[in-house]
Formats: structure tokens, C-alpha cells, sequence
């Protein structure tokens, strides 16, 4: 077989600090957008975070949103272009936090969209401070001595599962992108959400959880045992759902 | 035209019927009164003629999904009263950073919060110095009838994709929901528009990306400047406004919107009881870009210059740029969902020897 740069990808080198899974979770939409020959069709929605220069590095059309507001910006492309496929990549401060009413919505009116959901547990762009998602315990900028439900800082929220019990929804699977076993298991996942559209099944949404070593204060090998002793606990692997 | 041509309806529906018209082909809204008739309007005419109609979960949904359709090219609405006016305004300075076109009803009510639902004109500040963060501004057009929200719905449009530029068209509680006879005829276009080459989607071999990030250095302010030169055209191209100004008026009542109407009242009024045209008026049409010089103009041939508003004196600031110190102007006002009366604005007059 040939390793090769997918055509949706540039040939450019990312910002993305090493060990973070942003570059490679780009490579495999584009990998399945590249093998469902959609290029053409095919829009991004990129989110407010790390991943807001998608657009860098995929080589198809790019709307970025205000921070939260992906897939009401995904909703309005979709609904007035229904060939086009459409996709928002968010992170989950943007997805879970200050936009978990237009993803429950978009989600709860079963758009034919694509949510790539990149879960790394914190706020990595602005410095790594604590999200909906952040596990117990674990130390961000904004959770000094560890995220504490006793104190008030609540527990990790379980969007994906919350999101299954939707009937809008026909596909949702957690994936991480650790060990390339994963990183394939992400890519058939991915690979099924854009076929879900493609085949006007409704919302479909794949949660990987994200290596964020810089945000994380740890070695790229050390943040993928955080994902596997810690963070897979809160956040268990597999289909959650699916009605396709 | 025909007298049985006509149709009896509401400035929120007029305001409707005119984005069918235009070839809106997305509205999302919100409920919130007073322009609950546009929403139910838009609910029924949007997917009858085969366009999208969507009941967001918010206001900031609703505009964010007009983002979207604008992005994909295709030209699309939202509408609101001022409390969900003010969670647009994210969205707004989005599609004004992202130079995205669409329309934006805003019918106002009484503020600030919850405030009331009675009719107000308290959100001029907001709807013409751009509402929300960064330097921008968008095109505010006022109607005063149910006929000219028809028409200046059909205009915004062309305004928005022409200067790809959000449009906002301020009416309130009067305009939106009284009801007028009107014979719908679309304004004459005269703009020829570009086609869309920018827009998500076109599959033309070039990537297109929307986007209002811009990080390197000055690469921001190039695209700020680029803005600017846009809205410094806008302000030479798109000024309207109305004026009556009779030989031998000696006060010029500044009004807009709802107020224009009350203003001509006062003015029948006040000649009754003088028994000559004392009263002149001037009506913006366009709050930006504002008739600055056109006003000066104006109020150049009367002694006294009064600005009648529903807000505590927010147009009157513009008012006071365009003359300086050369008049003496004098404000009248009411706010709080209440509408002035013509008895007492005469009152107001006459008291302080206007004319």
C-alpha cells in the first residue's frame, strides 16, 4: 500500500503542538472525505480553539463560527444547500459548554450533518483551563488543586450519551486516536457519520478523546496513559448508538 | 393601481411578504412580541414557496443559522424585539467581520432588560453604531409605514448583498403591529449584483473559507480598513431621508420611524391653531448612514430645531453632529413602552415658543 497525502489535505506542516491528536483526527476526515470523492461538496465548519485554522490544512471550503454556534452555522448551510455535505469539528468547551443548547437542538431536530467531536478534557487554546468534560481530579489552570464535584465544580458531562437518548440522532461512538488500532477504529467511525449523511440518516456524531500534552503538562507517551487510565473511564470507548 | 390591489396588513407581515418577494430563501426567529406576526408569517409563506423556515432554540441560534445560509449564498433573514436583539448582536458583528449579507428585523420594545412589550425606539444607539464588539457598522433603514416596511425590506436586501454587509430594519411595536392597506410593488432595482463566487460550496476549484479571524500582524487591520473604505462608501451612496419644509416654518421636528407620523400630526395641529405652516419636518430614512448634511441643510432655514423620540434623546446626539452649536435644539421625549402625545408635545412647543 501507498502512504499518501490525502488530495482534502495540504501539504503544509500544522501549528499543533507534538502528541496533540488534532493533526491526526484531520488526516482521517480527510482520508474518508478523499475515498467518498465529496472534496467538492464537501463544507468544513471550523471551530473557535486550536483547530480554528482547519482550514490551513484542509484543502475544501471552511466557514469558521462564533465559539459554540457550529452547528447552527452547519444547520443554515446544510438547510439551504441539502447536496453539499456538511460537517462541524469542535472541540469541548465549544460543543459541550457554551454550545450545548444549538448542538442538543441541531441534534434534537435530526439535521443530516456530521459532528466530529474532539474531546481533550480542557480548553487548550486559551491555557489549558477546565472544561465540561475535564475528569475528576484532574489539575487545569482554572481547577489548581483538581477538578472537585464537592467544590462546585461539577462532574465531566457525558454529552455523547446524553445525545443518544435523542431520537434525532442515529450514530454516536467515542473513539481515541492513542494506538493505531484506534486511530483506524476512529477513521471507520468518521467514515460511517459521513455515510449516515450521505444517506440522509440524520445526526450522527463521533467523540474522540484528544491527547493534549502541552495542556496536559505531560509527555506525549504520558497523555496517552492519561486517556487510558483516566480519561476512558470517565469517557468509555464504543458505540454508544446506532440506528443506521 | 387598482384599489382592490390592495392588502390589509401588518408592518411585521409586510415585512414577511417583502423577503418572499426578495427571494429570501432562509428565515430563523425566535418568539418574542412584538414581532410574533413575522415569526407565524415566515412559518407559513417560507415553506409553502418551498424556502426554509426554522423555529431556533435562541436568538443566538437563530442568527448563527443565518450566518450559515448567508455563507452558503443564499440570502436569508431573522427577526426579533430589542431583548433578543441584543443576543443577535454576536451573530452581527460575525456577518459584518465575515462580510456576510442578510437582514435583521429588529421591531422594538421598551428596555432596558425585560422592559415592556409597548413600542420604543431605545435601540438606536445600538442598531447604528454597529451593536456589538469591533469596528463596524451596519445599514439601519427605518420605516414609517406598513408600506415602506414592504419596500425597505425589498431594499435591504439588495443593500446586503451588494456591500455584503449585514442590513438591519428598525421599526417598533407601532409599526410592526398596526395594520394598513398597501398594494405590494417591489422598489426597481438598482443595484447589479456580483454573483457569489465567495460563498460555501461553489465547487469551482478554489477553496473558500469564511472567515472574521485574521492573526498575523496588521493583517487584521488590513481587513479593518478594507471595512472602513466600505462603510465611508455606504455613507456617500446610501443616505435617505424626507423632508417637509414649508416657506414660512420656523420649528423643524427631527423624527424617525413611528415618530415621523406623530410629528405631521403636531404639525396639522399646530396649524389649526396658528393658521400657517409653522412646523417643518425631517425624517431619516437611513439612521446610518445618517443625513448629516442634508439635516444641516434643513435646519439651516428655521429658528428652532426639536428632536422627537421615543428614547430619552439617542438620535438627538446625532442631531447635535450635524449642527453643532449654529441652533438651539430642544428634545422631547418618551420612553418606557409609553408613545408622547400630540397635545402634549404642541404644549411642549408653544410653552417654549418654538414658533
Amino acid at each position: 500500500m501507498n502512504f499518501k497525502r490525502p488530495r482534502s489535505l495540504k501539504d503544509k506542516v500544522t501549528h499543533y503542538c507534538p502528541g496533540c491528536g488534532h493533526g491526526v483526527v484531520h488526516r482521517l476526515v480527510a482520508e474518508v472525505i478523499d475515498e467518498l470523492r465529496i472534496r467538492r461538496k464537501t463544507v468544513g465548519i471550523a471551530p473557535v480553539g486550536c483547530a480554528v485554522l482547519a482550514y490551513d490544512y484542509w484543502d475544501f471550503d471552511v466557514s469558521e463560527a462564533a465559539h459554540g454556534r457550529a452547528l447552527a452555522v452547519a444547520t443554515g448551510i446544510k438547510r439551504v444547500k441539502p447536496d453539499l455535505v456538511v460537517f462541524s469539528y469542535q472541540g469541548d468547551g465549544d460543543l459541550a459548554a457554551i454550545g450545548t443548547a444549538e448542538t442538543l437542538h441541531a441534534a434534537n431536530r435530526a439535521e443530516n450533518l456530521t459532528c466530529i467531536f474532539i474531546n481533550n478534557a480542557c480548553y487548550g487554546m486559551t491555557g489549558a483551563q477546565m472544561a465540561p468534560t475535564t475528569a475528576i481530579g484532574q489539575k487545569t489552570a482554572t481547577t489548581p488543586e483538581g477538578r472537585s464535584p464537592q467544590e462546585g465544580d461539577g462532574y465531566p458531562l457525558i454529552i455523547s450519551e446524553l445525545l443518544a437518548r435523542l431520537r434525532g440522532v442515529c450514530f454516536v461512538e467515542r473513539t481515541t486516536v492513542i494506538t493505531p488500532s484506534d486511530v483506524l477504529k476512529t477513521k471507520k467511525a468518521i467514515l460511517k457519520a459521513f455515510l449516515n449523511q450521505i444517506n440522509k440518516r440524520g445526526f450522527s456524531l463521533v467523540e474522540v478523546l484528544s491527547p493534549c500534552p502541552t495542556g496536559w503538562g505531560l509527555s506525549p507517551q504520558k497523555a496517552a496513559e492519561f486517556i487510558k487510565e483516566k480519561l476512558s473511564r470517565e469517557f468509555p470507548l464504543g458505540v454508544i448508538k446506532d440506528e443506521a | 393601481m387598482k384599489e382592490q390591489n390592495k392588502v390589509f396588513i401588518t408592518g411585521n407581515e409586510a415585512v414577511g411578504k417583502a423577503a418572499i418577494d426578495a427571494g429570501c430563501q432562509f428565515y430563523a426567529g425566535y418568539p418574542i412580541t412584538p414581532q410574533n406576526e413575522l415569526t407565524a408569517y415566515m412559518s407559513r409563506q417560507m415553506r409553502k414557496a418551498g424556502r426554509v423556515f426554522i423555529q431556533a432554540e435562541s436568538e443566538l441560534a437563530a442568527v448563527n443559522m443565518v450566518f450559515g445560509a448567508a455563507a452558503a449564498g443564499a440570502r436569508a433573514m431573522t427577526s426579533s424585539s430589542s431583548p433578543g436583539i441584543s443576543l443577535k448582536q454576536e451573530g452581527i458583528s460575525y456577518l459584518a467581520g465575515a462580510e456576510l449579507p442578510a437582514v435583521i428585523v429588529n421591531a422594538q420594545r421598551g428596555g432596558p432588560g425585560l422592559g415592556n412589550i409597548g413600542p420604543s425606539q431605545s435601540d438606536y444607539f445600538q442598531a447604528t453604531r454597529g451593536g456589538g464588539h469591533g469596528d463596524y457598522r451596519t445599514i439601519v433603514l427605518a420605516p414609517t409605514s406598513v408600506e415602506e416596511a414592504y419596500t425597505f425590506t425589498c431594499l435591504a436586501f439588495d443593500l446586503a448583498d451588494f456591500y455584503r454587509t449585514p442590513v438591519v430594519i428598525l421599526s417598533d411595536a407601532i409599526i410592526g403591529q398596526m395594520a394598513e392597506g398597501i398594494v405590494f410593488r417591489p422598489p426597481s432595482r438598482k443595484y447589479s449584483l456580483p454573483p457569489k463566487d465567495w460563498a460555501l460550496g461553489r465547487a469551482k476549484g478554489q477553496q473558500n473559507i469564511i472567515r472574521s479571524l485574521y492573526l498575523g500582524e496588521r493583517v487584521l487591520e488590513k481587513h479593518n480598513l478594507k471595512l472602513q473604505r466600505k462603510y465611508r462608501l455606504i455613507e456617500r451612496k446610501e443616505v435617505r431621508f424626507r423632508q417637509h419644509l414649508p416657506r414660512e416654518a420656523s420649528l423643524l421636528i427631527v423624527a424617525y420611524g413611528s415618530m415621523y407620523r406623530l410629528a405631521k400630526d403636531i404639525a396639522v395641529e399646530l396649524e389649526g391653531k396658528k393658521n400657517k405652516k409653522s412646523v417643518g419636518i425631517f425624517c431619516p430614512l437611513s439612521l446610518w448612514p445618517f443625513p448629516y448634511k442634508a439635516l444641516a441643510q434643513a435646519c439651516a432655514r428655521v429658528k428652532n430645531v426639536l428632536v422627537l423620540e421615543m428614547s430619552y434623546g439617542q438620535m438627538l446626539e446625532d442631531v447635535k453632529l450635524a449642527l453643532g452649536r449654529q441652533k438651539p435644539i430642544y428634545f422631547f421625549g418618551r420612553a418606557g413602552g409609553e408613545v408622547p402625545e400630540v397635545d402634549e408635545v404642541c404644549r411642549f412647543i408653544l410653552k417654549h415658543k418654538l414658533i
